[in-house]
């Protein structure tokens, strides 16, 4: 009988390769012979492939691929083509949207017309991606969770990236792409737009994502500690309760005085996750566009705290006629 | 534990703290409980610094009597009123302060001291009076601390912290890789990826700093807000200047649960209000016409004249020199010489 007392995972089932049910008519071939790979059974299924790709993965990964390139042509080109350089400030690099002079038109290649193009090819490429996690989804005959999961990703990729910039009316709103300098924008929409962390929609979405977190932490060890009754067979468990579920449920009933059920944690994990960019890009989305600063906003809706000023109050130079 | 597990992870503990300042750190408050109105310090790199910046012990006082320097020596324009004692303490001072190995001869023309043929001498001049003016007319900046050469100098003859329009990178004009003026590390941007060049809008030119607005809601009134992303991060980097400058963080100022308001900032803000359109008079008034004075050799890559900005005279601390009464010993360069 196995054993599921330790913290990693301690037990490698390996059954015959195969590669998974027929598939329906229509549907390309199933790449690659399937193989095992040891260590990878120790994180997941040992099982590699086959891999399907299909007319919809082809197209993504092409327009992907394109994307990839042209963010890391521009940034090798910004650092004179120095392939060291390249590397040591590979984390700084970007490809930036266009000034805010542009507005929404389109700019020359050089200044901007190259985040607009890949812009286009990433999104599309996304976009075909999800298409797929949905088709395949139906093809084996599972539900769309999944897609509608990653939909909730997309949304908040495509309000910062897309949405937004055209009500604002200038693509220089929008992302670069680029590991700080797209940190650098997320600090700067803070900063521009009074303190973020006064956006209600930021607050919910940050109690989203620390609340998955909190499920996550929860719902992992619940499931590992009642393995020995039999708890990871989860979805058996939802209607047929043993005594796995029944101890786990009371587990939690004794400590906190309610708890899921083997069915409903699943619908907690899932909407906290969704719920999480989805709010997340309805506050971005406010930003600018109807809300110009989230801190007087605050103060207007009575939910900033007031402290003492310092004495003396200090008062705006500019305002005082101050000719130096 | 296995000797490769041990091993594995005190490897990977070294390489997580790898990135950490070494503590102690002190938390030094200074604004209300729970506001976060907070400063840190490391006490080591702080004594580090503090050895960093001595002011130099100022010579005996000369005295005021006997005949004024402009009566004895020729050309002199801006401290004529100071009598030849006086005079010489100064220009032994300032050989101290700016040129200590190459002496005199750095500004002079050793043959005839009154020559204005070397470069050096004219910019000399009219550094003199932009001291000055500092201490005269940027009380509001630099109180009664006031400042000398020393200040910006500190033993060089070009201070070490100033500033050039950076040069454009090698195929800036070509179709790929336009950087957009940031996105590449460097030290004026505080190694963020941030605009690397502020001080042109801000210390130069007088682009508008401020971001925020003052209405809740956008596009309200008829001034309502329209400044961009790309504009933040402009004042987001000449705010990391600052901050690098001064070695400070945001909070030495600004209230960061709302950076704008004015009420809620400490009057170190106002202080920094003022140096801001200090450097910019200085960099417009004084230096940049100097421009053609200097050898091209002494001139940024795009020909333009190194310039101030806050780490010219701050030099990583909050007060240059941390506060030294150092111009109080040089009346001469308290208020602005009678053309």
């Amino acid at each position: 009988m196995a054993q599921y007392q330790n913290l990693f995972t301690s037990v490698q089932p390996v059954g015959p390769l195969h590669d998974g049910i027929e598939l329906p008519r229509g549907n390309a071939r199933r790449l690659g012979k399937p193989f095992l790979v040891h260590l990878l059974g120790r994180i997941g299924n040992a099982q590699i492939g086959p891999v399907y790709l299909g007319t919809l993965g082809l197209a993504s990964l092409i327009f992907g691929i394109a994307a990839f390139n042209i963010i890391g042509f521009n940034m090798l080109a910004s650092v004179d083509w120095n392939p060291i350089q390249f590397i040591r400030q590979l984390f700084w690099l970007a490809l930036e949207p266009p000034a805010p002079a542009y507005g929404l038109s389109i700019p020359p290649l050089q200044q901007g017309g190259w985040w607009l193009i890949t812009g286009f090819m990433l999104t599309t490429s996304i976009l075909l991606w999800w298409a797929r996690t949905y088709r395949r989804a139906r093809q084996l005959g599972l539900g769309t969770h999944v897609a509608w999961a990653y939909a909730a990703a997309i949304w908040l990729f495509l309000v910062c990236g897309f949405f937004r910039p055209v009500m604002m009316g200038s693509w220089s709103e929008a992302v670069p792409f680029g590991i700080f300098p797209h940190l650098d924008w997320t600090s700067a929409i803070s900063l521009r737009y009074g303190n973020l962390f006064y956006n209600p929609f930021h607050a919910l979405s940050i109690v989203f994502l620390y609340g998955s977190v909190l499920l996550f932490a929860m719902h992992g060890a619940t499931i590992l500690a009642v393995t020995r009754y039999g708890g990871e067979r989860e979805i058996e468990q939802i209607v047929d309760r043993g005594t796995a579920s029944e101890r786990a449920g009371l587990f939690w009933r004794w400590t906190m005085g309610f708890n899921a059920t083997m069915e409903s944690i699943h619908r907690w994990a899932w909407w906290f996750a969704v719920l999480c960019p989805l709010v997340g890009g309805v506050g971005i989305l406010l930003t600018g566009t109807v809300v110009d600063n989230w801190y007087l906003w605050s103060v207007k809706h009575h939910v900033v705290p007031a402290y003492p000023l310092g004495s003396p109050v200090v008062l705006d130079p500019a305002l005082m006629g101050v000719k130096p | 534990m296995k000797f490769m597990s041990k091993l594995a992870l005190l490897l990977g503990t070294v390489a997580m703290l790898s990135g950490c300042e070494r503590p102690p750190i002190e938390t030094v408050q200074t604004g209300y409980r729970g506001t976060g109105m907070e400063q840190i310090y490391n006490p080591r790199t702080l004594a580090k610094e503090a050895a960093l910046n001595q002011a130099p012990v100022a010579a005996e006082a000369a005295s005021a009597e006997g005949p004024k320097a402009s009566e004895v020596y020729q050309n002199v324009k801006v401290l004529g009123d100071l009598s030849v004692g006086q005079f010489n303490r100064h220009m032994a001072a300032i050989t101290q302060w700016v040129a200590p190995d190459q002496g005199c001869a750095y500004c002079h023309n050793v043959q005839n001291f009154a020559d204005d043929s070397m470069y050096t001498k004219v910019v000399a001049r009219r550094m003199i009076e932009m001291t000055q003016k500092v201490n005269q007319d940027w009380k509001t900046h630099v109180a009664d601390t006031g400042v000398t050469c020393y200040t910006c100098h500190r033993g060089n003859n070009v201070p070490t912290q100033v500033w050039n329009a950076p040069k454009d990178r090698k195929y800036a004009n070509s179709l790929l890789g336009d950087l957009a003026g940031q996105n590449i590390a460097t030290k004026a941007a505080g190694l963020s990826s941030l605009p690397f060049d502020p001080f042109t809008p801000y210390l130069k030119d007088a682009l508008p700093i401020r971001v925020n607005g003052n209405e809740a809601m956008a596009g309200v009134g008829s001034n309502a807000n329209r400044s961009s992303l790309k504009q933040t991060e402009y004042t987001y980097s000449l705010m990391v200047h600052m901050s690098e400058s001064l070695g400070v963080n945001c909070t030495y100022c600004h209230n960061t649960r709302n950076f704008q308001s004015w009420e809620e900032s400490r009057p170190q803000r106002v202080t920094s209000w003022y140096g801001i359109r200090m450097a910019r008079e200085l960099n417009n008034e004084y230096i940049t016409p100097l421009t053609d004075v200097f050898p091209a050799h002494r001139l940024g890559p795009k020909g333009d004249i190194a310039k101030v900005n806050c780490t010219t005279c701050h030099q990583g601390a909050f007060k240059p020199l941390y506060g030294a009464q150092m111009a109080k010993d040089y009346p001469e360069l308290q208020v602005l010489a009678k053309p």
